[in-house]
C-alpha cells in the first residue's frame, strides 16, 4: 500500500511540472506583452516594469527563476494589481471558494445518496423514475443558467433569498451553494443508484435478508459501503468540477472566491496571476484526485489485493 | 483478397441483425426515440435557418426595443428589437457545429489511439495509456480558458481545444474494446483460414467497436456543447457578432430582471437539446452495448 502511494505520487510529479511548463511558455507565447494595452506610457517607464517583472530577461532563464519560485512557494507580484502578490490575492480567495465548494458538496453529496439510494431499494417504481428523471434535468441543466433563474424566482419574484454577495446578509449562501452543488446531486444520484443496484443483487445481500435483518440494517451496514464506491471515485473530478463551477457561481453571485479572481484576471490578462491561480488550481486538482483514488481503493477489497499482491 | 469476399459475405447477415436489434430495442424507448427526433429537428433547423429564419440575424429594430413574446416575433426581441427566434436558430447552428466539430476531432484521435495501443499491445500500449493518464490529471477546462485568453477567443481554437480534452476517454474505450476482441477464438479463426491482418482490422475489429464508440459519441456531443456554452456564458468562448446559446444566455442574465424571455427562451433550447443527446445515448447504451456499465 504505501509503495502504491508513493508511486502514484511519483506518477503526480511529472505531470505538475508539465503543467507548469505547459502554462508558463503558453503565457509567455501570448502575443503583446502585458503592458502592452496601457496607452502612451513612456518607453523607459516599460523598461523599469519589464526589468521589476524579468520580462528583459531570456525566456529560459525567466522559467528556471520561475521554477525556482514557485519551489519555494512564492508565485510573484500581480501585474495588474499593484503591490498584491499572487500569494495573498489566493489566499484572500481560497477560504470563500473552499466554504462554497463545502456546502456544493453537502447539497450534492446529501440530495444526490438518498435519492440514488432510494431510487435503487425499488427499481422501476415511482420512487425510482421520479429523482431519476429529476436527475437527467439536473444534469442538463448548466449552472450558469439554474443560478440566474433560481435568482430569478427565489430572489426577484419571491423575495425569500439574498441574490448577490458572501456572508454580508443572512441567508446569502443558500443560493450559490444550491446552484453549485445541483448538477452534482444528479450525477451522485445515478452513481449512487447504479452502485446499489449491483450489490444489492449480490448473494451476501441474499444471506443478510434471509438471516431475518431488517431492510435498513441490510441497507446501511451490508449494501451502503460497497455501493458507494462509485460515488467516492466520483468525489476527485467532481472536487475539479466544483473549483470550475466556482468560475461561474462566484461571477453571478458576486463572490470573492478564487473563481471569480481567475476570470478576471482572464480578462484583465494578468499574467503572473493567470499563470500562479493555473498551477494552484491545478495541483490541488491533481491532489484531490489522489486522495479520491485511495479512498476507493481502500473501500474496495478486491482493488486492495491487487495492489498489496503486486 | 477471395477469402476476404468470402468473410464479408458471412458477416454481413450478422452485423445488419445486430443493427435490426439495436434499432427494435431503440424504438421501444419512448425518451430515446424522443431524443433523436428533438436531435434531427434540429439539425434540419439549422442547415435551413438562412432560408426559414423569420427575420435577418442582425436585423435591428431600436424603436421598438425588447418586446415580449407576439404573433410577430413568437419568442419576442431584445433590447435592440432583434427577434429572438431568429437570434436562436442562429445561435443554436454555432452550438451544434461546435459540438459535432469538436466531438469530430475527439473521435479521430481517439479512435487512432485507442486502436493502435489495443491491437499492438505490450511495450507500445503501456507507454502510451500511460500517456493518457497523465493526462487525465490535467484540469483541463482551466487550460481552456487560459489557451482563449492567450491565443484570442477564436472558434477554430475553441473547436481544438475542446476535441483535444474529449478524446482521452474515447481512447481508453476503443483501446479495452479492441483488446477484448483481440483475444477471442474468431479473430483466431479468421488468422488460421488466412485473413490478412489488415482485413481483420477491418472486418472484424472495427465493426465491433463500433457501438461503445456510437454510445460515447452521443454522449461527447451534449457535453462538448456545455463545455462552449459555459466558456461563452463567461464571454471566453464564441464572440460577437457570431453567437451560440451560451453567449445568449449570458445576455439573457443580465437583462433577466426587466425581460426574463431573453434568458429562459435560449435556457429551454440548450436544455431542452442537452437532454435528448443524453437520453439518446442512454437509449443507445442500452441497445447497443448492454453490458457497458450505467453510471
Amino acid at each position: 500500500m504505501l509503495k502504491f502511494l508513493l508511486s502514484r505520487i511519483a506518477q503526480a510529479i511529472p505531470v505538475l511540472l508539465v503543467v507548469v511548463t505547459a502554462t508558463f511558455f503558453i503565457v509567455h507565447a501570448a502575443p503583446g506583452g502585458p503592458f502592452s494595452a496601457d496607452k502612451a506610457v513612456p518607453p523607459e517607464v516599460i523598461e523599469a516594469l519589464e526589468a521589476q517583472y524579468k520580462l528583459d530577461q531570456p525566456v529560459w532563464r525567466q522559467y528556471i527563476s520561475y521554477l525556482g519560485d514557485i519551489l519555494s512557494g512564492d508565485f510573484g507580484p500581480s501585474f495588474k494589481y499593484p503591490g498584491r502578490s499572487v500569494n495573498e490575492l489566493i489566499m484572500a480567495g481560497i477560504p470563500i471558494t473552499a466554504e462554497l465548494a463545502f456546502y456544493a458538496m453537502l447539497v450534492a453529496l446529501g440530495l444526490g445518496v438518498l435519492s440514488g439510494v432510494g431510487a435503487a431499494m425499488r427499481p422501476n417504481t415511482l420512487q425510482d423514475y421520479a429523482p431519476m428523471t429529476l436527475a437527467m434535468i439536473g444534469i442538463c441543466m448548466p449552472s450558469f443558467l439554474l443560478g440566474p433563474l433560481l435568482v430569478l424566482v427565489f430572489g426577484i419574484e419571491l423575495e425569500m433569498v439574498p441574490v448577490s454577495g458572501w456572508g454580508d446578509i443572512p441567508g446569502d449562501k443558500i443560493l450559490p451553494s444550491i446552484t453549485l452543488g445541483t448538477g452534482y446531486a444528479a450525477y451522485i444520484a445515478r452513481l449512487s443508484r447504479g452502485g446499489m443496484l449491483e450489490i444489492l443483487s449480490q448473494d451476501f445481500i441474499r444471506t443478510a435478508r434471509a438471516k431475518g435483518l431488517s431492510e435498513s440494517t441490510v441497507i446501511i451496514k451490508h449494501a451502503l459501503k460497497g455501493g458507494l464506491i462509485p460515488v467516492i471515485a466520483f468525489l476527485g473530478p467532481a472536487f475539479a468540477g466544483l473549483l470550475a463551477g466556482s468560475f461561474v457561481v462566484e461571477t453571478i453571485f458576486q463572490i470573492p472566491g478564487i473563481g471569480r479572481f481567475y476570470v478576471q484576471a482572464a480578462f484583465n490578462r494578468d499574467y503572473t496571476l493567470i499563470l500562479g491561480m493555473t498551477i494552484f488550481l491545478s495541483t490541488l486538482i491533481i491532489i484531490f484526485n489522489l486522495i479520491s483514488d485511495l479512498i476507493s481503493i481502500w473501500l474496495n477489497p478486491k482493488l486492495r489485493d491487487e495492489i498489496s499482491n503486486g | 483478397m477471395h477469402e476476404g469476399n468470402i468473410q464479408s459475405s458471412e458477416t454481413e447477415p450478422v452485423s445488419s441483425s445486430l443493427w435490426r436489434d439495436a434499432w427494435i430495442k431503440l424504438s421501444k424507448n419512448r425518451l430515446a426515440l424522443f431524443g433523436l427526433f428533438i436531435l434531427l429537428t434540429l439539425i434540419l433547423v439549422s442547415l435551413l435557418t438562412p432560408i426559414i429564419a423569420p427575420y435577418g440575424y442582425e436585423e435591428q429594430n431600436l424603436a421598438l426595443g425588447a418586446t415580449a413574446p407576439s404573433s410577430t416575433h413568437l419568442l419576442g426581441t431584445d433590447i435592440f428589437g432583434r427577434d429572438m427566434l431568429t437570434r436562436i436558430m442562429y445561435g443554436g447552428r454555432v452550438s451544434l457545429m461546435v459540438g459535432f466539430v469538436a466531438t469530430s476531432v475527439a473521435l479521430v484521435i481517439g479512435i487512432t489511439w485507442g486502436a493502435i495501443a489495443g491491437f499492438f499491445g505490450g511495450r507500445l500500449d503501456a507507454i502510451m495509456m500511460r500517456i493518457v493518464d497523465a493526462l487525465y490529471a490535467l484540469p483541463f477546462m482551466i487550460f481552456i480558458i487560459l489557451l482563449m485568453v492567450v491565443f484570442g477567443r477564436n472558434i477554430y481554437l475553441l473547436f481544438l481545444a475542446i476535441g483535444a480534452v474529449e478524446w482521452l476517454t474515447m481512447a481508453r474505450i476503443v483501446r479495452s474494446q479492441v483488446m477484448s476482441i483481440r483475444n477471442q477464438e474468431f479473430i483466431e479463426a479468421a488468422y488460421s483460414i488466412g485473413l490478412s491482418r489488415w482485413l481483420i482490422i477491418k472486418k472484424h475489429i472495427i465493426p465491433n467497436t463500433i457501438g461503445p464508440v456510437i454510445v460515447y459519441t452521443t454522449l461527447t456531443i451534449p457535453s462538448v456543447m456545455l463545455l462552449e456554452a459555459f466558456l461563452s456564458f463567461l464571454g471566453l468562448g464564441i464572440q460577437p457578432p457570431q453567437s451560440s446559446w451560451g453567449l445568449l444566455i449570458n445576455y439573457g442574465v443580465e437583462t433577466m430582471e426587466e425581460y426574463p424571455w431573453l434568458l429562459i427562451f435560449p435556457g429551454i433550447a440548450l436544455s431542452l437539446t442537452l437532454f435528448a443527446l443524453n437520453f439518446l445515448g442512454d437509449g443507445l447504451r442500452d441497445a447497443l452495448d448492454p453490458r457497458a456499465s450505467k453510471d
